[in-house]
Protein backbone atom coordinates (compact mmCIF):
# COMPACT_ATOMS: atom_id res chain seq x y z
CA UNK A 1 0.00 0.00 0.00
CA UNK A 2 1.45 3.37 -0.97
CA UNK A 3 2.42 5.34 2.10
CA UNK A 4 4.19 8.28 3.62
CA UNK A 5 7.77 7.40 2.74
CA UNK A 6 7.07 6.99 -0.92
CA UNK A 7 9.05 8.97 -3.44
CA UNK A 8 6.65 10.65 -5.83
CA UNK A 9 7.66 12.92 -8.68
CA UNK A 10 5.51 14.53 -11.34
CA UNK A 11 7.00 15.76 -14.60
CA UNK A 12 4.67 18.37 -16.04
CA UNK A 13 4.09 21.72 -17.64
CA UNK A 14 2.24 24.36 -15.60
CA UNK A 15 -0.47 24.91 -18.22
CA UNK A 16 -0.86 21.32 -19.37
CA UNK A 17 -4.39 20.07 -18.60
CA UNK A 18 -2.97 16.55 -18.57
CA UNK A 19 -0.41 17.38 -15.90
CA UNK A 20 -2.85 19.52 -13.91
CA UNK A 21 -5.35 16.67 -13.52
CA UNK A 22 -2.62 14.40 -12.12
CA UNK A 23 -1.51 17.03 -9.59
CA UNK A 24 -5.06 17.68 -8.40
CA UNK A 25 -5.61 13.92 -8.03
CA UNK A 26 -2.51 13.67 -5.83
CA UNK A 27 -3.76 16.64 -3.78
CA UNK A 28 -7.15 14.96 -3.34
CA UNK A 29 -5.35 11.95 -1.91
CA UNK A 30 -3.11 14.05 0.32
CA UNK A 31 0.05 12.75 -1.38
CA UNK A 32 3.20 14.88 -1.25
CA UNK A 33 5.18 14.97 -4.44
CA UNK A 34 8.07 16.72 -6.09
CA UNK A 35 6.93 18.73 -9.07
CA UNK A 36 9.38 19.12 -11.95
CA UNK A 37 8.51 21.68 -14.62
CA UNK A 38 9.56 20.59 -18.11
CA UNK A 39 10.47 22.83 -21.00
CA UNK A 40 8.58 21.24 -23.89
CA UNK A 41 11.00 22.86 -26.34
CA UNK A 42 13.94 21.27 -24.48
CA UNK A 43 12.83 18.04 -22.82
CA UNK A 44 14.90 16.64 -19.94
CA UNK A 45 16.75 13.32 -20.01
CA UNK A 46 14.52 12.19 -17.16
CA UNK A 47 11.40 12.81 -19.24
CA UNK A 48 12.79 11.16 -22.36
CA UNK A 49 13.93 8.12 -20.36
CA UNK A 50 10.69 7.88 -18.35
CA UNK A 51 8.36 8.15 -21.34
CA UNK A 52 10.38 6.88 -24.31
CA UNK A 53 7.21 5.89 -26.23
CA UNK A 54 5.45 9.27 -26.31
CA UNK A 55 8.08 11.65 -24.83
CA UNK A 56 5.30 13.71 -23.28
CA UNK A 57 4.20 15.09 -19.93
CA UNK A 58 2.77 14.21 -17.55
CA UNK A 59 4.80 11.37 -16.10
CA UNK A 60 4.35 10.16 -12.53
CA UNK A 61 7.42 8.50 -11.08
CA UNK A 62 6.52 6.48 -7.98
CA UNK A 63 9.49 4.98 -6.15
CA UNK A 64 11.41 5.10 -9.42
CA UNK A 65 8.69 3.52 -11.58
CA UNK A 66 7.23 5.71 -14.33
CA UNK A 67 3.55 5.80 -15.21
CA UNK A 68 2.45 7.67 -18.35
CA UNK A 69 -0.79 8.94 -19.95
CA UNK A 70 -2.75 11.26 -17.70
CA UNK A 71 -5.94 9.21 -17.28
CA UNK A 72 -3.87 6.06 -16.70
CA UNK A 73 -1.95 7.99 -14.04
CA UNK A 74 -5.13 9.31 -12.38
CA UNK A 75 -6.51 5.75 -12.13
CA UNK A 76 -3.16 4.58 -10.77
CA UNK A 77 -3.22 7.29 -8.09
CA UNK A 78 -6.79 6.30 -7.23
CA UNK A 79 -5.79 2.65 -6.81
CA UNK A 80 -2.35 3.02 -5.21
CA UNK A 81 -3.69 5.38 -2.52
CA UNK A 82 -6.96 3.50 -2.16
CA UNK A 83 -7.70 4.52 1.44
CA UNK A 84 -8.32 8.18 0.59
CA UNK A 85 -11.57 9.32 -1.09
CA UNK A 86 -12.18 7.59 -4.45
CA UNK A 87 -11.82 9.48 -7.69
CA UNK A 88 -13.72 6.83 -9.68
CA UNK A 89 -17.10 5.70 -8.35
CA UNK A 90 -17.51 2.22 -6.88
CA UNK A 91 -20.42 1.04 -9.03
CA UNK A 92 -19.27 -0.70 -12.25
CA UNK A 93 -21.80 1.08 -14.47
CA UNK A 94 -21.03 4.50 -12.98
CA UNK A 95 -17.34 3.81 -13.54
CA UNK A 96 -18.01 3.06 -17.21
CA UNK A 97 -20.00 6.29 -17.56
CA UNK A 98 -17.19 8.30 -15.89
CA UNK A 99 -14.58 6.72 -18.19
CA UNK A 100 -16.76 7.48 -21.20
CA UNK A 101 -17.05 11.21 -20.42
CA UNK A 102 -13.39 11.62 -19.48
CA UNK A 103 -12.45 10.06 -22.82
CA UNK A 104 -14.97 12.38 -24.50
CA UNK A 105 -13.25 15.44 -23.01
CA UNK A 106 -9.90 14.31 -24.40
CA UNK A 107 -11.14 12.99 -27.76
CA UNK A 108 -13.71 15.67 -28.63
CA UNK A 109 -13.47 18.79 -26.46
CA UNK A 110 -9.68 19.13 -26.31
CA UNK A 111 -9.02 18.81 -30.08
CA UNK A 112 -11.68 21.47 -30.70
CA UNK A 113 -10.02 23.76 -28.18
CA UNK A 114 -6.56 23.13 -29.64
CA UNK A 115 -8.01 23.77 -33.07
CA UNK A 116 -9.18 27.22 -31.97
CA UNK A 117 -5.63 28.05 -30.90
CA UNK A 118 -3.89 26.69 -33.99
CA UNK A 119 -6.41 27.68 -36.68
CA UNK A 120 -4.71 29.12 -39.75
CA UNK A 121 -7.73 31.16 -40.83
CA UNK A 122 -10.62 32.89 -39.08
CA UNK A 123 -12.97 30.52 -40.89
CA UNK A 124 -11.17 27.52 -39.44
CA UNK A 125 -11.15 29.11 -36.00
CA UNK A 126 -14.91 29.64 -36.14
CA UNK A 127 -15.43 26.02 -37.18
CA UNK A 128 -13.27 24.75 -34.31
CA UNK A 129 -15.08 27.03 -31.88
CA UNK A 130 -18.39 25.52 -33.02
CA UNK A 131 -16.95 22.03 -32.51
CA UNK A 132 -15.83 22.93 -28.99
CA UNK A 133 -19.19 24.49 -28.14
CA UNK A 134 -20.96 21.34 -29.36
CA UNK A 135 -18.75 19.27 -27.05
CA UNK A 136 -19.50 21.61 -24.15
CA UNK A 137 -23.24 21.22 -24.84
CA UNK A 138 -22.86 17.43 -24.57
CA UNK A 139 -20.88 17.82 -21.36
CA UNK A 140 -23.61 20.08 -19.94
CA UNK A 141 -26.06 17.19 -20.42
CA UNK A 142 -23.53 14.77 -18.95
CA UNK A 143 -23.16 16.98 -15.90
CA UNK A 144 -26.91 16.99 -15.30
CA UNK A 145 -26.93 13.17 -15.48
CA UNK A 146 -23.76 12.47 -13.51
CA UNK A 147 -24.02 15.10 -10.77
CA UNK A 148 -27.65 14.37 -9.94
CA UNK A 149 -28.05 17.78 -8.35
CA UNK A 150 -24.71 17.67 -6.53
CA UNK A 151 -21.72 19.97 -6.86
CA UNK A 152 -19.47 17.90 -9.12
CA UNK A 153 -19.63 15.23 -11.84
CA UNK A 154 -18.31 12.95 -9.09
CA UNK A 155 -21.04 13.97 -6.64
CA UNK A 156 -20.09 15.78 -3.44
CA UNK A 157 -16.39 15.70 -4.23
CA UNK A 158 -14.20 16.07 -7.30
CA UNK A 159 -14.19 12.91 -9.39
CA UNK A 160 -12.75 11.52 -12.58
CA UNK A 161 -14.70 13.61 -15.08
CA UNK A 162 -14.24 16.76 -12.98
CA UNK A 163 -10.49 16.22 -13.21
CA UNK A 164 -10.60 15.60 -16.97
CA UNK A 165 -12.65 18.69 -17.78
CA UNK A 166 -11.63 21.02 -14.95
CA UNK A 167 -7.97 20.79 -15.94
CA UNK A 168 -8.87 22.58 -19.20
CA UNK A 169 -10.70 25.59 -17.71
CA UNK A 170 -7.74 28.00 -17.82
CA UNK A 171 -7.37 27.34 -21.54
CA UNK A 172 -11.04 28.05 -22.21
CA UNK A 173 -10.55 31.43 -20.52
CA UNK A 174 -7.21 32.02 -22.28
CA UNK A 175 -8.86 31.47 -25.66
CA UNK A 176 -11.62 33.91 -24.72
CA UNK A 177 -8.99 36.56 -24.04
CA UNK A 178 -6.97 35.78 -27.16
CA UNK A 179 -9.80 35.44 -29.70
CA UNK A 180 -12.90 36.86 -28.01
CA UNK A 181 -14.62 33.47 -28.28
CA UNK A 182 -16.71 32.30 -25.31
CA UNK A 183 -16.30 28.52 -25.16
CA UNK A 184 -17.63 28.31 -21.59
CA UNK A 185 -20.75 30.44 -21.81
CA UNK A 186 -23.09 30.75 -18.83
CA UNK A 187 -25.91 31.46 -21.25
CA UNK A 188 -25.33 28.23 -23.18
CA UNK A 189 -24.01 25.88 -20.46
CA UNK A 190 -25.16 27.32 -17.12
CA UNK A 191 -24.52 24.15 -15.11
CA UNK A 192 -20.94 23.93 -16.33
CA UNK A 193 -20.34 27.65 -15.76
CA UNK A 194 -21.40 27.29 -12.12
CA UNK A 195 -19.46 24.04 -11.76
CA UNK A 196 -16.32 25.69 -13.16
CA UNK A 197 -16.33 28.30 -10.41
CA UNK A 198 -16.66 25.60 -7.75
CA UNK A 199 -13.87 23.54 -9.35
CA UNK A 200 -11.24 26.27 -9.40
CA UNK A 201 -12.09 27.22 -5.80
CA UNK A 202 -11.67 23.67 -4.54
CA UNK A 203 -8.80 23.15 -2.11
CA UNK A 204 -7.16 20.43 -4.22
CA UNK A 205 -7.20 22.64 -7.32
CA UNK A 206 -5.76 25.76 -5.67
CA UNK A 207 -2.22 26.46 -6.69
CA UNK A 208 -2.46 23.92 -9.50
CA UNK A 209 -4.90 25.50 -11.96
CA UNK A 210 -2.89 28.45 -13.28
CA UNK A 211 -4.11 31.92 -14.10
CA UNK A 212 -5.35 32.15 -17.68
CA UNK A 213 -2.68 34.79 -18.37
CA UNK A 214 0.03 32.14 -18.19
CA UNK A 215 -1.81 30.09 -20.80
CA UNK A 216 -2.25 33.18 -23.01
CA UNK A 217 1.54 33.71 -22.99
CA UNK A 218 2.32 30.12 -23.95
CA UNK A 219 -0.58 30.11 -26.41
CA UNK A 220 0.90 33.03 -28.30
CA UNK A 221 4.29 31.29 -28.45
CA UNK A 222 2.76 28.02 -29.68
CA UNK A 223 0.68 29.87 -32.27
CA UNK A 224 3.74 31.73 -33.57
CA UNK A 225 5.74 28.52 -33.81
CA UNK A 226 2.95 26.74 -35.69
CA UNK A 227 2.59 29.65 -38.12
CA UNK A 228 6.34 29.76 -38.75
CA UNK A 229 6.44 26.01 -39.33
CA UNK A 230 3.64 26.15 -41.90
CA UNK A 231 5.14 29.04 -43.87
CA UNK A 232 8.51 27.29 -43.87
CA UNK A 233 7.02 24.00 -45.15
CA UNK B 1 -42.07 -15.12 -28.16
CA UNK B 2 -38.46 -13.90 -28.33
CA UNK B 3 -37.36 -11.59 -25.55
CA UNK B 4 -36.69 -8.00 -26.66
CA UNK B 5 -33.00 -7.25 -26.96
CA UNK B 6 -33.24 -4.82 -24.07
CA UNK B 7 -34.43 -7.54 -21.68
CA UNK B 8 -31.65 -10.04 -22.33
CA UNK B 9 -28.72 -9.94 -19.94
CA UNK B 10 -25.87 -9.20 -22.41
CA UNK B 11 -26.34 -7.96 -25.97
CA UNK B 12 -23.48 -6.77 -28.18
CA UNK B 13 -24.22 -4.39 -31.06
CA UNK B 14 -21.33 -4.95 -33.44
CA UNK B 15 -20.02 -5.25 -36.99
CA UNK B 16 -18.39 -8.47 -38.12
CA UNK B 17 -14.94 -7.16 -39.11
CA UNK B 18 -14.54 -4.56 -36.34
CA UNK B 19 -11.46 -5.28 -34.23
CA UNK B 20 -13.04 -3.17 -31.47
CA UNK B 21 -16.13 -5.38 -31.43
CA UNK B 22 -14.00 -8.52 -31.54
CA UNK B 23 -12.24 -7.41 -28.35
CA UNK B 24 -15.60 -7.52 -26.57
CA UNK B 25 -16.58 -10.91 -28.05
CA UNK B 26 -13.25 -12.47 -27.07
CA UNK B 27 -13.42 -10.95 -23.57
CA UNK B 28 -16.89 -12.37 -22.94
CA UNK B 29 -15.83 -15.75 -24.32
CA UNK B 30 -12.77 -15.78 -22.04
CA UNK B 31 -15.06 -14.98 -19.13
CA UNK B 32 -17.57 -17.67 -20.08
CA UNK B 33 -20.29 -15.06 -20.45
CA UNK B 34 -23.20 -15.82 -22.79
CA UNK B 35 -24.22 -12.91 -24.97
CA UNK B 36 -26.44 -12.15 -27.93
CA UNK B 37 -24.52 -10.89 -30.95
CA UNK B 38 -26.35 -8.39 -33.14
CA UNK B 39 -24.85 -7.42 -36.48
CA UNK B 40 -25.37 -3.77 -37.37
CA UNK B 41 -25.62 -2.44 -40.92
CA UNK B 42 -23.34 0.59 -40.59
CA UNK B 43 -24.98 2.17 -43.62
CA UNK B 44 -28.36 1.88 -41.91
CA UNK B 45 -27.87 1.94 -38.16
CA UNK B 46 -30.60 0.52 -35.96
CA UNK B 47 -32.71 2.68 -33.66
CA UNK B 48 -31.34 0.62 -30.79
CA UNK B 49 -27.75 1.56 -31.70
CA UNK B 50 -28.58 5.24 -32.20
CA UNK B 51 -30.46 5.32 -28.87
CA UNK B 52 -27.74 3.40 -27.05
CA UNK B 53 -24.79 5.45 -28.32
CA UNK B 54 -26.27 8.83 -29.26
CA UNK B 55 -22.95 10.62 -28.74
CA UNK B 56 -20.77 8.60 -31.16
CA UNK B 57 -23.33 6.40 -32.96
CA UNK B 58 -20.66 3.69 -33.21
CA UNK B 59 -20.26 0.02 -32.47
CA UNK B 60 -19.43 -1.82 -30.35
CA UNK B 61 -22.08 -1.16 -27.72
CA UNK B 62 -22.65 -3.62 -24.90
CA UNK B 63 -26.13 -3.66 -23.43
CA UNK B 64 -26.26 -5.14 -19.94
CA UNK B 65 -29.85 -5.57 -18.77
CA UNK B 66 -30.69 -2.85 -21.25
CA UNK B 67 -28.05 -0.30 -20.09
CA UNK B 68 -25.50 0.69 -22.74
CA UNK B 69 -21.73 0.67 -22.25
CA UNK B 70 -19.74 2.23 -25.11
CA UNK B 71 -16.08 2.26 -26.22
CA UNK B 72 -14.37 -1.13 -26.42
CA UNK B 73 -11.69 -0.67 -23.73
CA UNK B 74 -14.32 0.77 -21.39
CA UNK B 75 -16.48 -2.30 -22.12
CA UNK B 76 -13.55 -4.59 -21.24
CA UNK B 77 -13.01 -2.85 -17.89
CA UNK B 78 -16.76 -2.89 -17.25
CA UNK B 79 -16.81 -6.67 -17.79
CA UNK B 80 -14.02 -7.07 -15.22
CA UNK B 81 -15.86 -4.81 -12.74
CA UNK B 82 -19.39 -6.15 -13.26
CA UNK B 83 -18.43 -9.84 -13.36
CA UNK B 84 -15.71 -10.12 -10.70
CA UNK B 85 -16.12 -13.88 -10.37
CA UNK B 86 -15.06 -14.47 -13.98
CA UNK B 87 -11.42 -14.71 -15.19
CA UNK B 88 -10.02 -11.20 -15.01
CA UNK B 89 -8.34 -9.32 -17.86
CA UNK B 90 -6.63 -6.74 -15.66
CA UNK B 91 -4.85 -7.83 -12.48
CA UNK B 92 -7.40 -7.19 -9.70
CA UNK B 93 -7.01 -3.96 -7.76
CA UNK B 94 -6.01 -4.76 -4.22
CA UNK B 95 -4.02 -2.99 -1.58
CA UNK B 96 -0.66 -3.51 -3.27
CA UNK B 97 0.72 -0.80 -5.49
CA UNK B 98 2.33 -3.57 -7.56
CA UNK B 99 -1.13 -4.54 -8.80
CA UNK B 100 -1.89 -0.87 -9.43
CA UNK B 101 1.35 -0.59 -11.42
CA UNK B 102 0.56 -3.70 -13.48
CA UNK B 103 -2.91 -2.28 -14.22
CA UNK B 104 -1.42 1.08 -15.22
CA UNK B 105 1.03 -0.62 -17.52
CA UNK B 106 -1.74 -2.67 -19.16
CA UNK B 107 -3.91 0.43 -19.62
CA UNK B 108 -0.97 2.33 -21.13
CA UNK B 109 -0.31 -0.36 -23.74
CA UNK B 110 -3.98 -0.88 -24.62
CA UNK B 111 -4.18 2.89 -25.09
CA UNK B 112 -1.07 2.69 -27.30
CA UNK B 113 -2.80 0.11 -29.52
CA UNK B 114 -5.86 2.40 -29.71
CA UNK B 115 -3.86 5.49 -30.56
CA UNK B 116 -1.59 3.92 -33.16
CA UNK B 117 -2.59 0.71 -34.86
CA UNK B 118 -5.95 1.25 -36.56
CA UNK B 119 -5.09 4.70 -37.88
CA UNK B 120 -1.71 3.71 -39.25
CA UNK B 121 -3.21 0.58 -40.79
CA UNK B 122 -5.86 2.68 -42.53
CA UNK B 123 -3.21 4.94 -44.00
CA UNK B 124 -1.35 1.87 -45.27
CA UNK B 125 -4.23 0.73 -47.46
CA UNK B 126 -5.66 4.14 -48.26
CA UNK B 127 -2.54 5.97 -49.44
CA UNK B 128 0.06 5.55 -52.14
CA UNK B 129 3.60 6.72 -52.85
CA UNK B 130 5.58 8.49 -50.12
CA UNK B 131 2.70 8.87 -47.64
CA UNK B 132 2.16 5.10 -47.84
CA UNK B 133 5.89 4.49 -47.38
CA UNK B 134 5.77 6.72 -44.31
CA UNK B 135 2.81 4.70 -42.99
CA UNK B 136 4.78 1.50 -43.55
CA UNK B 137 7.76 2.83 -41.59
CA UNK B 138 5.42 3.86 -38.81
CA UNK B 139 3.70 0.45 -38.80
CA UNK B 140 7.04 -1.36 -38.51
CA UNK B 141 7.95 0.94 -35.62
CA UNK B 142 4.62 0.20 -33.89
CA UNK B 143 5.03 -3.56 -34.28
CA UNK B 144 8.60 -3.44 -32.96
CA UNK B 145 7.53 -1.30 -30.00
CA UNK B 146 4.80 -3.79 -29.12
CA UNK B 147 7.24 -6.67 -29.50
CA UNK B 148 9.66 -4.95 -27.09
CA UNK B 149 6.87 -4.73 -24.51
CA UNK B 150 5.98 -8.40 -25.01
CA UNK B 151 9.62 -9.36 -24.49
CA UNK B 152 9.99 -13.10 -23.94
CA UNK B 153 6.54 -13.42 -22.39
CA UNK B 154 3.99 -15.89 -23.67
CA UNK B 155 1.36 -13.15 -23.46
CA UNK B 156 1.40 -9.46 -22.53
CA UNK B 157 0.40 -10.50 -19.04
CA UNK B 158 -2.02 -9.71 -16.26
CA UNK B 159 -4.70 -12.14 -17.34
CA UNK B 160 -6.05 -14.78 -14.98
CA UNK B 161 -3.80 -17.79 -14.60
CA UNK B 162 -1.42 -16.84 -17.41
CA UNK B 163 -4.28 -16.50 -19.90
CA UNK B 164 -5.10 -13.62 -22.22
CA UNK B 165 -4.92 -10.30 -20.44
CA UNK B 166 -6.13 -6.78 -21.17
CA UNK B 167 -3.43 -5.93 -23.70
CA UNK B 168 -3.66 -9.31 -25.42
CA UNK B 169 -7.42 -8.88 -25.91
CA UNK B 170 -6.96 -5.25 -27.02
CA UNK B 171 -4.36 -6.22 -29.63
CA UNK B 172 -5.28 -9.68 -30.87
CA UNK B 173 -8.10 -8.63 -33.27
CA UNK B 174 -5.53 -6.66 -35.24
CA UNK B 175 -3.63 -9.88 -35.98
CA UNK B 176 -6.35 -10.64 -38.53
CA UNK B 177 -5.19 -7.43 -40.27
CA UNK B 178 -1.48 -8.31 -40.32
CA UNK B 179 -1.78 -10.07 -43.68
CA UNK B 180 -3.44 -6.95 -45.17
CA UNK B 181 -0.81 -4.64 -43.65
CA UNK B 182 1.90 -6.89 -45.17
CA UNK B 183 0.28 -6.92 -48.62
CA UNK B 184 -0.39 -3.16 -48.69
CA UNK B 185 2.89 -2.16 -47.07
CA UNK B 186 5.22 -4.69 -48.65
CA UNK B 187 6.83 -6.03 -45.49
CA UNK B 188 6.67 -9.15 -43.33
CA UNK B 189 5.55 -9.17 -39.69
CA UNK B 190 7.55 -12.36 -39.18
CA UNK B 191 10.70 -10.53 -40.32
CA UNK B 192 10.26 -7.23 -38.49
CA UNK B 193 8.72 -8.62 -35.28
CA UNK B 194 9.14 -12.43 -35.04
CA UNK B 195 8.17 -12.65 -31.35
CA UNK B 196 4.99 -10.71 -32.00
CA UNK B 197 4.24 -12.98 -34.97
CA UNK B 198 4.72 -16.00 -32.69
CA UNK B 199 2.43 -14.41 -30.09
CA UNK B 200 -0.20 -13.93 -32.81
CA UNK B 201 0.03 -17.60 -33.79
CA UNK B 202 -0.15 -18.64 -30.13
CA UNK B 203 -3.30 -16.55 -29.63
CA UNK B 204 -4.83 -18.03 -32.76
CA UNK B 205 -4.73 -21.44 -31.03
CA UNK B 206 -6.98 -20.20 -28.24
CA UNK B 207 -10.67 -21.08 -28.64
CA UNK B 208 -12.10 -17.65 -27.89
CA UNK B 209 -9.80 -16.04 -30.46
CA UNK B 210 -10.20 -18.71 -33.15
CA UNK B 211 -13.97 -18.46 -32.80
CA UNK B 212 -14.26 -14.67 -33.02
CA UNK B 213 -11.63 -13.48 -35.48
CA UNK B 214 -12.27 -13.52 -39.24
CA UNK B 215 -9.68 -15.10 -41.51
CA UNK B 216 -6.97 -12.72 -42.74
CA UNK B 217 -8.20 -13.35 -46.29
CA UNK B 218 -11.71 -12.18 -45.40
CA UNK B 219 -10.25 -8.99 -43.91
CA UNK B 220 -8.21 -8.41 -47.07
CA UNK B 221 -11.35 -8.87 -49.20
CA UNK B 222 -13.16 -6.39 -46.97
CA UNK B 223 -10.40 -3.83 -47.49
CA UNK B 224 -10.66 -4.38 -51.24
CA UNK B 225 -14.35 -3.46 -51.01
CA UNK B 226 -13.49 -0.34 -49.01
CA UNK B 227 -10.81 0.63 -51.51
CA UNK B 228 -13.34 0.47 -54.33
CA UNK B 229 -15.80 2.49 -52.28
CA UNK B 230 -13.23 5.22 -51.58
CA UNK B 231 -11.78 5.14 -55.08
CA UNK B 232 -8.35 3.87 -54.04
CA UNK B 233 -6.60 1.80 -56.66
Amino acid sequence: MAGKDDDVKVLGVVVSPFAIRVRIALNLKGVSYEYIEEDIFNKSELLLNSNPVHKKVPVLIHNGKPICESLVIVQYVDEAWAAAPSVLPADPYDRAVARFWAAYVDDKMFPGMAGVLFAATEEERAAKAEETLAAMAQLEKAFAECAGGKAFFGGDTIGYVDLALGSNLHWLEALRRMFDVALLDAGKTPLLAAWAERFVEAEAAKGVVPDAGVAVELGKKLQARAAAASTAA
Amino acid sequence: MAAAAEEKELVLLDFWVSPFGQRCRIAMAEKGLEFEYREEDLGNKSDLLLRSNPVHKKIPVLLHAGRPVCESLIILQYLDDAFPDTPHLLPPANSSSDAAYARARARFWADYVDKKLYDCGSRLWRLKGEPQAAARREMVEILRTLEAELGDGEFFGGGEGGRLGFVDVALVPFTAWFYSYERCGGFSVEEVAPKLAAWARRCGQIDSVAKHLPSPEKVYDFIAVLKKKYGVE
